[in-house]
């Protein structure tokens, strides 16, 4: 069969998928596709006039491309997998669904990037951070950070990369390649005073000697250097300063870039989110967009589905948040936690494979600094008694922790008893689940629909 | 106040699983019960310090490499502590420092401190899942335990050695011989790794009953409310049949 006929067939199912009911068609023409056409993704990538960008990373992908595309789009017409299918599937069937698009802009699994780059050459290459993450299903982060360095070296001399100094591991991939940008904040005043306990890559890559900080902003991301070799943050061409962290509402900053400083006032919270911001920066930057493009695209974001949404419950204002590894639910706890008053939560947990079959990381989330705070909580999703157990032990009252692991009933209960706001904290697959039943009482857009 | 003392060994370098978790549970289930409770962290370089329990918890490869010598200095003085009713709980790399070696894939031999006579050699592949076992520490009836596991290691204990359960779902040391971990003395080696006593109060009690005993205010330890405890171990073995 002709490969423009395998297209169009793999094109069709997407339809089919939507209309039965079956998801977004966001996975599955891709996967048939690459079954018959293994080099499907080469193929259909050369009709992109501007190549393409890939976003990789344990935390922040989804936000950071849809990021890129709030500055990029328009003008470009980009191929995007924006409802997080980011495995080599998710990009094929974007590539099948985007055919006229000028740019593709894609966030790709750190298991899976070496191979989807290897198809795809991408013009710009993203590496956000490696966090612990799913340790079940990636290994050790070390693994990944040697596939990663492997794969750098087999890219074409063209490819630009755009890396986290921030992050030593990260930093250690690729520092040789000329065309490389470097993103980190530079703003003592919104380090930790001390590293959180979850921090992963404490020891230099290169000696084995303890890396000395400047200035710890988030996990074991921050002005390092060696104290025994001497190897540092290399300097940055991208850099947030004068950060203001303002509350769950917004973070402003001074976005230093070589082509000018301008403020930023970023609608989402977290330091993390200003990580994102730069590497979107840099990305745009890259592909031509303007400074002001990449104000103006910023300014006007909102967040990935499930990420940080804003939902009605019957009579309780909720914020769903995303939570799914130590590093990244150590953020969302700092900036819940900044708010003194009392809170409702609802923390749902599950132990499928895209959540990791392991849920052992939740002890390395300080639920201990949000402790004093909750005035309830809603422990829901498969693993709903572990869940419970862990506050438990964090210190939170027996009393207020309830075990419902049905979640449309725990979302019924927050619903009903909440005061004020509530706050629902999910793992990836609880959250698809706490969307489909909030979609399904059409409070929220499916998910397909909002990312496309 | 006399107090448990735990020697929680090289914190920053063995905690890729949550160890944390594990102190946790033992440092609350002390206080619910007002027996006082100290935990001293011991890092590379440092002196080990007299305790009533000593903890191991699990590394990445490369860290478990970084303090491989440096525990090597204290293999006699732990073996003494043993000696004197000092308990030992260890997990994943811990656990296998506490044997001879651990040859990995290209033969490459990393030293243990032979505090246990046992082995582990690097496996092709990872051993990765929940599991279950059946324990019996002190002779009653058996006790169930629930966890995970993600070792490329397969260890093989030494002849008399028992481990520390018999795996009714799961890999255990080397997926052959159908046991898991090591049991000998106060002195406990698992592959079931992180938030392990969480979810099997009845090992952390046990191991605290070791540490009182050790630090010579031996009690029958009051009962606690452990509902939570024991939903959350019947979901996790409900999971790991499936």
């Amino acid at each position: 069969m002709l490969f423009q006929a395998k297209v169009g067939l793999a094109r069709a199912t997407a339809a089919l998928s939507r209309a039965t009911g079956r998801g977004g068609g966001t996975t599955l023409p891709g996967r048939l596709l690459l079954a018959v056409q293994p080099d499907a993704i080469d193929r259909l990538a050369t009709g992109l006039r501007r190549g393409s960008a890939v976003i990789s990373a344990t935390n922040g992908k989804t936000t950071t491309a849809k990021m890129a595309a709030s500055i990029l789009s328009p003008p470009l017409r980009l191929s995007r997998n924006g409802a997080g299918a980011n495995l080599a599937s998710g990009v094929a069937s974007a590539l099948i669904r985007d055919h006229d698009a000028d740019l593709g802009l894609f966030e790709v699994d750190e298991a899976a990037l070496p191979g989807v780059a290897a198809s795809l050459s991408p013009r710009t290459l993203v590496l956000g951070n490696l966090f612990r993450d799913q340790l079940d299903r990636y290994g050790e982060l070390e693994l990944i950070a040697g596939r990663w360095r492997a794969m750098c070296e087999a890219l074409p001399g063209g490819t630009a990369l755009i890396s986290n100094a921030d992050d030593p591991l990260v930093a250690s991939i690729g520092r040789e390649r000329e065309r490389h940008t470097w993103f980190g904040l530079d703003d003592p005043a919104v380090a930790l005073a001390e590293m959180q306990h979850a921090s992963d890559s404490k020891w230099c890559v290169r000696c084995g000697a303890r890396y000395a900080y400047r200035a710890v902003y988030l996990g074991h991301l921050g002005d390092w250097a060696c104290p025994s070799c001497g190897d540092a943050r290399p300097s940055l061409d991208l850099a947030a300063r004068d950060i203001r962290l303002e509350g769950l509402d917004a973070v402003s900053f001074r976005l230093c870039t070589p082509s000018g400083d301008v403020p930023v006032r970023l609608p989402l919270p977290g330091l993390y989110n200003v990580y994102n911001a730069l590497a979107a920066a840099a990305l745009a930057l890259r592909a031509g967009a303007g400074i002001d493009d990449v104000v103006a695209g910023l300014e006007r974001f909102s967040a990935a589905f499930g990420r940080f949404e804003r939902i009605r419950l019957g009579d309780v204002d909720a914020v769903l948040l995303l939570v799914k590894n130590p590093a990244g639910a150590n953020e969302v706890i700092r900036t819940l936690a900044g708010d003194a008053r009392r809170k409702t939560l609802l923390v749902a947990l599950n132990d499928r494979i895209a959540d990791g079959r392991d849920v052992s990381w939740i002890w390395d989330v300080d639920f201990e600094r949000l402790a004093p705070q909750v005035d309830r909580v809603v422990c829901t999703g498969t693993r709903a008694a572990e869940m419970g157990m862990r506050l438990k032990y964090a210190d939170v009252d027996a009393g207020r922790i309830q075990v419902e692991p049905d979640v449309g009933a725990a979302v019924d209960r927050v619903a009903s008893e909440a005061a004020g706001t509530a706050y629902l904290l999910a793992t990836y697959t609880a959250m698809l689940q706490l969307r489909g039943l909030l979609e399904a009482r059409g409070l929220v857009a499916p998910y397909w629909q909002e990312a496309a | 106040m006399t107090a448990v003392r735990v020697a929680h060994l090289y914190p920053e370098h063995l905690n890729i699983y949550a160890d944390r978790g594990n102190i946790a549970v033992l440092e609350h289930r002390c206080r619910w019960r007002d027996i006082g409770f100290e935990v001293t962290g011991v890092g590379v370089g440092e002196a080990l310090p007299d305790a009533d329990l000593y903890y191991l918890g699990g590394g990445q490869d490369r860290d478990q490499m970084l303090i491989a010598d440096d525990i090597a200095r204290h293999a006699g003085t732990l073996a003494e502590q043993v000696a004197s009713g000092a308990a030992v709980l260890a997990v994943c790399g811990g656990y296998q420092l506490l044997g001879h070696y651990y040859r990995g894939h290209q033969g490459d031999e990393m030293r243990g401190i032979g505090l246990v006579d046992l082995v582990t050699e690097a496996g092709s592949t990872r051993m990765i899942g929940n599991v279950v076992l059946e324990c019996s520490l002190d002779g009653g009836p058996p006790r169930r335990l629930v966890g995970f596991e993600n070792h490329a290691g397969r260890t093989t204990l030494g002849p008399g050695l028992s481990p520390l359960g018999r795996v009714v779902s799961g890999n255990g040391n080397n997926g052959r011989d159908g046991g898991e971990g090591v049991h000998a003395g106060s002195v406990v080696g698992t592959y079931v790794h992180g938030p392990l006593l969480p979810k099997n109060p009845w090992l952390a009690d046990w191991l605290i009953a070791q540490a009182l005993e050790r630090a010579g205010i031996p009690q029958a330890l009051a009962e606690l409310d452990d509902a939570l405890e024991l939903e959350a171990q019947r979901v996790a073995a409900r999971i790991a049949d499936r």
